[in-house]
């Protein structure tokens, strides 16, 4: 039974009161930032989709939905996400398979792998923009490189202005993005495969099991979580590409290879259409939110199979 | 001891909160601070501001935002936040400058330039005020006055290479007067196995120049205007035929390849290697070719003429301005400097170091002959921001990309006039039934 304490004197506060307070106080700036930063843009988002507002002005205007019914009704709109998608598609098949084979032939100590390694994982560390001007340097059309190389080789038929051709344009731009990306999923794919232990390979080919074999039944099974990581940061980055489309075509011809981030940067400062490119973000974002959840169901599911 | 520590996080918190507060503009006793984003003026800016101090003993400080897209990122995102410094400038259409006015950020200046009988007033080009004046009136109902200071004027014209004209057996004093001229001057320079013609139409702003040069020479300025207010339809046989010229262009193949998607960059540096025999390029180029290329040897000839019925027209008015931030503790200095910075000392050190035109008089004699040629095409100058009404933006860039679609052989010209007319009704239902 505890003594009574006199009526005056006041009620101390618990040590684990301080210690907990004091914990609070360190994380506090990390929290003001992440509401500063992360959760206040976020939803502010939202609100400003439902205004019409040009971004500076103090007149504005609520117009509730009616900028995501717009949405719906533009081609424009549905055509860059339609370009997107396009280049995503090359990226997650052909720029993986690449990324996937050479991370598997650096896996297997092959002489200077070290040196491969730094050099494949170059470009993605390159300027989006520099890389841009550089690959105009070899698309263009009169005096480009490739058309160059072409020419000397007797092709002379299919040098072309890449990036101007409207059946060439989006393709040699997807090109350029794979180049540039190829080495991250190369790096993250060489970390998955080197996490894989080697005596299964070993007790594998003792049973007589061939290559190709042990990388279906081994290798592949063993990756999935690391496929469906580089599956997503692909869909993610390569949906979200503008640098490279800023520096090499500016989404034409046309509108040929304008993607949903020029859309969006063309109605917020083109067009002044604040709340309008807002509103695109929000849709934007549901949509690859949508894709990544989708990637990761069928691939957890494949993984279960 | 804990207590002790958790009043200091606490101290710091709110400090650290309430400095946040604080903007750019805000402490009175700092330096003029400049925002701008002429990258080929940075070191001029820099040598200007060492004789601003020697003089005055009042500092001032220039900071480089390039390129002018992440510019005006950084200027709209510090209006949204009242962060703007004391001198800035808007890059964009009327719309964009009086949504700032509006939001109360640009300071009028036109008491400052009427005072004295209107001496700082009297210094300029009128063509280079009349871009930063909103008048009486006008359409965005800001109140009228001057809201920008021009630091030098632009026109965009035709350049051709001197050396390449005489290869391909032209007069090279006797630059195309007409378009027929052009073209086949052009096709005289492709049988080199040179490029007639290149200009950076991946930069929509260009093609969007000349399309207005020649929709003007066709079928003059009130008709222009009307197609804008929406009385007369892109698919008015005269608007097909300001298409129909870009199909010519495209059908003649006097373009350089990939024409449609090249930057400007891209465009500036053919011509000054001597890859290509014209371009369609803005006065500033003077100084660019110059640092490509010293010795390039070329001249300055206008849009050429389509037809005598209305007077040809070149492109051409305000080229930099820029804005005093009315909410600066420093606006009065601010003022100061602009007035110091547009007098006839410092415009003929920006004239001879950075090649660019004068926003005031008094000065062109000591250009280059060929930045004269630039200077000659403000006489028959258009610009939107004097006009009484611009198109919208979304109507401008369909017909960008109308043009572009013409050119690579994707639309026929009717195409593309059917094309941006149905932008156009899109608009004007938008405008008549806001939401």
């Amino acid at each position: 039974m505890s003594a009574e304490l006199p009526p005056s004197t006041p009620l101390p506060i618990p040590k684990s009161f301080w210690d907990n307070f004091t914990s609070g106080l360190f994380v506090m700036p990390a929290v003001a930032m992440f509401f500063t930063f992360s959760l206040y843009p976020f939803f502010n988002v939202f609100y400003l989709s439902a205004l019409e507002w040009d971004g500076i002005s103090t007149l504005r205007r609520f117009v509730h939905f009616s900028n995501y019914i717009e949405i719906f009704h533009d081609k424009i709109w549905w055509l860059s996400m339609g370009n997107a998608a396009y280049v995503t598609l090359l990226a997650l098949t052909l720029q993986n398979a690449l990324a996937l084979a050479l991370a598997w032939l650096v896996d297997r100590d092959i002489k200077g792998g070290q040196v491969y390694r730094s050099i494949f994982f170059l470009p993605p560390i390159l300027s989006g923009i520099v890389v841009g001007l550089i690959w105009n340097w070899i698309y263009m059309g009169n005096y480009g490189l490739l058309n160059y190389f072409l020419k000397a080789i007797g092709l002379d038929a299919l040098a072309r202005a890449w990036l101007a051709d409207p059946d060439t344009a989006l393709t040699s731009m997807a090109v350029v993005h794979m180049w540039k990306g190829f080495g991250w999923g190369f790096i993250i794919l060489l970390a998955g495969l080197q996490g894989i232990p080697r005596e299964l390979y070993e007790s594998a080919r003792v049973d007589g099991a061939g290559e190709l074999h042990i990388f279906w039944k081994i290798t592949v099974p063993l990756m999935i979580p690391v496929f469906i990581l580089v599956s997503v940061l692909t869909i993610l980055g390569t949906m979200q590409i503008y640098d490279l489309v800023v520096a090499t075509t500016g989404g034409g011809p046309g509108y040929h290879t304008e993607v949903p981030m020029t859309r969006i940067i063309a109605k917020m400062l083109g067009s002044a259409r604040f709340g309008y490119a807002c509103s695109m973000g929000v849709v934007f974002g549901a949509i690859l939110l949508t894709l990544s959840l989708l990637q990761i169901q069928i691939s957890k599911r494949s993984r279960v199979d | 001891m804990k207590k002790g520590l958790a009043g200091i996080l606490l101290a710091s918190l709110v400090f650290t909160g309430t400095s946040c507060n604080k903007s750019d503009a805000g402490d009175a006793k700092g330096p003029v601070t400049i925002w701008h984003w002429m990258s080929d003026r940075e070191d001029a800016f820099k040598e200007l501001a060492d004789r601003y101090k020697a003089q005055t003993g009042k500092e001032v400080r220039f900071e480089l935002y390039a390129p002018s897209e992440a510019y005006m990122q950084k200027v709209r995102a510090s209006g949204q936040t009242t962060t703007l410094p004391d001198i800035f400038g808007v890059l964009g259409e009327s719309r964009d400058i009086a949504s700032f006015i509006e939001a109360g950020h640009i300071l009028n200046v036109q008491p400052e330039m009427d005072k004295d009988g209107g001496v700082w007033r009297k210094r300029f080009y009128p063509e280079a005020l009349e871009g930063n004046e909103f008048k009486a009136g006008n359409r965005f109902n800001i109140p009228p006055g001057i809201y920008g200071v021009p630091i030098d004027v632009t026109t965009i014209q035709f350049i051709y290479n001197k050396g390449i004209f005489r290869r391909a057996g032209i007069d090279p004093n006797k630059p195309p007067e007409t378009w027929d001229e052009f073209i086949v001057d052009g096709k005289k320079i492709a049988k080199l196995g040179i490029p007639g013609f290149v200009s950076g139409w991946g930069d929509l702003w260009l093609i969007e120049c000349l399309a207005d040069n020649l929709a003007f020479n066709i079928m003059g300025q009130d008709k222009v205007i009307a197609t804008y207010r929406g009385t007369v339809p892109y698919t008015d046989p005269d608007w097909v035929k300001v298409f129909s010229l870009f199909d010519e262009l495209g059908k003649s193949k006097i373009l350089a390849e990939g024409v449609v998607t090249m930057i400007n960059k891209s465009a500036e540096q053919l011509f000054s290697n001597e890859r290509a025999g014209m371009a369609f390029n803005g006065s500033w180029a003077v100084n660019v070719y110059s640092g490509m290329n010293p010795s390039l040897d070329y001249g300055v000839f206008p849009t050429p003429r389509v037809t005598d019925k209305h007077p040809r027209v070149v492109w051409g008015g305000p080229g930099s301005s820029l804005m005093v931030n009315a909410k600066s503790p420093r606006a009065q200095e601010a003022v100061l400097f602009l007035k110091w910075l547009t007098d006839g000392p410092q415009q003929k050190y920006l004239v001879t170091s950075t090649k660019n035109l004068p926003s005031i008089e008094g000065v062109s004699q000591d250009i280059p002959a060929v930045l004269a040629k630039f200077a000659d095409g403000m006489k028959i100058s258009v610009h939107p921001s004097r006009l009484p009404i611009t198109e919208t933006s979304p109507v401008i860039e369909r017909f960008d990309k109308a043009i572009q679609s013409i050119i690579i052989g994707e639309k026929t010209p009717q195409e593309a006039a059917e094309d941006v007319e149905s932008a156009k009704k899109e608009e004007l239902a938008k405008a008549a039934n806001p939401q």
